[in-house]
């Protein structure tokens, strides 16, 4: 007998394996809301698939009567643009500061620690005086992600560039490079595909902070719906919402992964088959 | 004028005497090898020739000038790993060096400058061999390629020195015999001046026209960091096989290990 860790599934069954988790969920929720509406078929807590598609149906092609704009896209392109314009903002600053505090150690003494300490600021508590300093439109919301989301990158890139190995930087010096030609022939190609991957990581923590703000403040937006309507317990508008969220959560991770992989094909070399 | 002179030259840390009381002259066109057990400071040798370490006392001259203390195209050098970049292919890194130089802005050359480069790139190229691999990724290279790469990356420089440590020290026995002729090969066409760090005695003298043998001449058993290592043997090698005479010194010497270790 083969030890645990030898034993590999079979080659075709391992996409149906990966697939019965979400079997099992799936068929324990229908189960549980079949029970729940034998017992009152007016119960808003677990709706039926149909009822769900019913309303997010709805909600993705009725033009609202008094705005006419459909819901669901409106949400959806308040939010992206919101998680879109922060994450960008953040991934410029992150690989900026993170290139010149692992490069230049002067900077670096100077700029640390009060990466470190912000980093430690949890984002949520400043809301408040975000909303206070930049009022309660789209700046405060973008502020919230881009403060929740930069120290980490910072911190991640600034622990790259010093994890390189120092023959790398001897050796673009013995070819004559200056400072500046290091940084950049050297560090920014080495980082920008880690910079990729830190942002992945970094984008489920964009979702929480974007989804905080709205709920708090905001006309429109992914997470100002699933708010509002809690308060008529619209389970059937919240799941499809959580649902649609998380694919395009999905969606942009893969983006991501897939332009790293096609872009830096070096970076990836070391891993190895991923099953 | 002598290109490398070092007088009384001496580097510590703190109380801990690394190296002490190195003399010795070297001229254009020399292959030095140097050999020594391991912690005697050769690395640290090495690493002041290329600037990365600063010398505590006494004086390195090359060319008549005190060394810089950091690295310059002036010395060009190959580690044991790590010497080529990873993010570049194979014609990237040899490029990188003309690039370097031609644009100080951006260090990316285009149009005629690029072509240049390219052409003299290839050429260093073709003359490690490698010129079947000219798009490949070094992960996509053998050891011994990588090195090879490593190596032509270094001579698009012209430095004044070469300096290698342990390049082939990571390679199997064949592929090293194959990196000997080579590196000897480039050293008669270009007339460089090599300083080689290696643990492989044969290889000292199969290479070099001079061999350094770094050790500690006294040692002090209540304070073993009083005193550093210095160059115990200096001796130019001619092509024929080391004298009798030598091993016998050797073997009396303190050297006795270590010549063991690599002769055995």
């Amino acid at each position: 007998m083969k030890r645990l860790i030898n034993l590999t599934p079979p080659r075709g069954g391992r996409w149906l394996l990966g697939f019965v988790p979400f079997l099992l969920l799936g068929m324990l929720y229908l189960s549980l809301s079949n029970a729940r509406l034998a017992e009152n078929p007016n119960d808003r807590l677990l709706p039926t698939p149909a009822t769900m598609a019913q309303s997010f149906h709805h909600l993705a092609t009725a033009e609202n009567v008094r705005t006419g704009q459909i819901v669901l896209w409106t949400d959806t392109f308040a939010s992206l643009e919101r998680l879109l314009i922060g994450i960008g903002i953040s991934a410029l600053i992150g690989l900026v500061v993170g290139i010149l505090n692992g490069g230049i150690p002067l900077i670096r003494a100077k700029l640390s620690p009060l990466v470190t300490v912000a980093s430690l600021i949890p984002p949520m508590a400043i809301l408040p005086i975000l909303f206070i300093a930049f009022g309660t439109g789209e700046a405060s919301k973008i502020a919230l992600i881009v403060i929740g989301v930069t120290p980490f990158l910072i911190r991640d890139l600034q622990g790259h560039a010093l994890r390189l190995p120092d023959e790398q930087l001897i050796k673009a010096q013995t070819l004559g490079a200056s400072s500046w030609q290091v940084l950049l022939r050297v560090l920014l190609p080495q980082l920008t595909p880690r910079l990729l991957n830190a942002t992945r990581l970094a984008l489920g923590s964009a979702w929480l902070f974007l989804i905080a703000a709205e709920a708090i403040a905001a006309q429109e937006g992914l997470g100002y719906r699933i708010f509002l309507v809690r308060r008529y317990l619209s389970m059937d508008v919240i799941l499809p919402y959580v649902a649609w969220i998380t694919l395009l959560a999905f969606l942009l991770d893969q983006l991501l992964a897939w332009v790293s992989r096609l872009a830096f094909p070096w970076y990836h070399a070391g891993e190895g088959d991923k099953s | 004028m002598s290109l490398l002179s070092a007088k009384r030259l001496e580097k510590h840390y703190g109380h801990h005497v690394v190296l002490e009381n190195l003399n010795f002259s070297v001229e254009p066109g020399e292959f030095v090898t140097l050999v020594g057990a391991s912690g005697c400071g050769k690395t640290t040798f090495l690493k002041m020739l290329l600037g990365t370490e600063n010398l505590s006392k006494g004086s390195l001259l090359l060319d008549g000038q005190p060394i810089p203390n950091e690295p310059g195209p002036d010395r060009g050098v190959v580690f044991q790993k790590y010497s080529v970049f990873p993010h570049l292919t194979v014609l990237g890194n040899v490029m990188i060096a003309e690039e370097l130089n031609s644009a100080k802005l951006l260090g990316k050359s285009f149009g005629a400058a690029k072509r240049r480069a390219i052409d003299n790139a290839r050429a260093r190229i073709d003359e490690v061999g490698l010129g079947h691999a000219l798009h490949k990724y070094p992960h996509e290279l053998s050891g011994g390629m990588q090195q090879r790469l490593a190596i032509a990356q270094a001579l698009m420089m012209r430095p004044r020195m070469l300096l290698l440590d342990e390049p082939f020290g990571a390679l199997d026995p064949g592929i090293r015999q194959d990196m000997h002729g080579l590196i000897a090969r480039l050293w008669q066409e270009q007339q460089l001046t090599i300083f080689m760090i290696t643990h492989d005695l044969k290889e000292a003298f199969a290479l070099g026209t001079r061999l350094w043998v770094f050790d500690k001449t006294r040692h002090d058993p209540q304070a073993p960091e009083a005193y550093g290592a210095t160059i115990t043997y200096d001796l130019p090698i001619s092509q024929d096989q080391p004298s009798a005479a030598f091993k016998e010194a050797l073997h009396h010497g303190c050297l006795q290990t270590f010549t063991e270790e690599t002769f055995s």
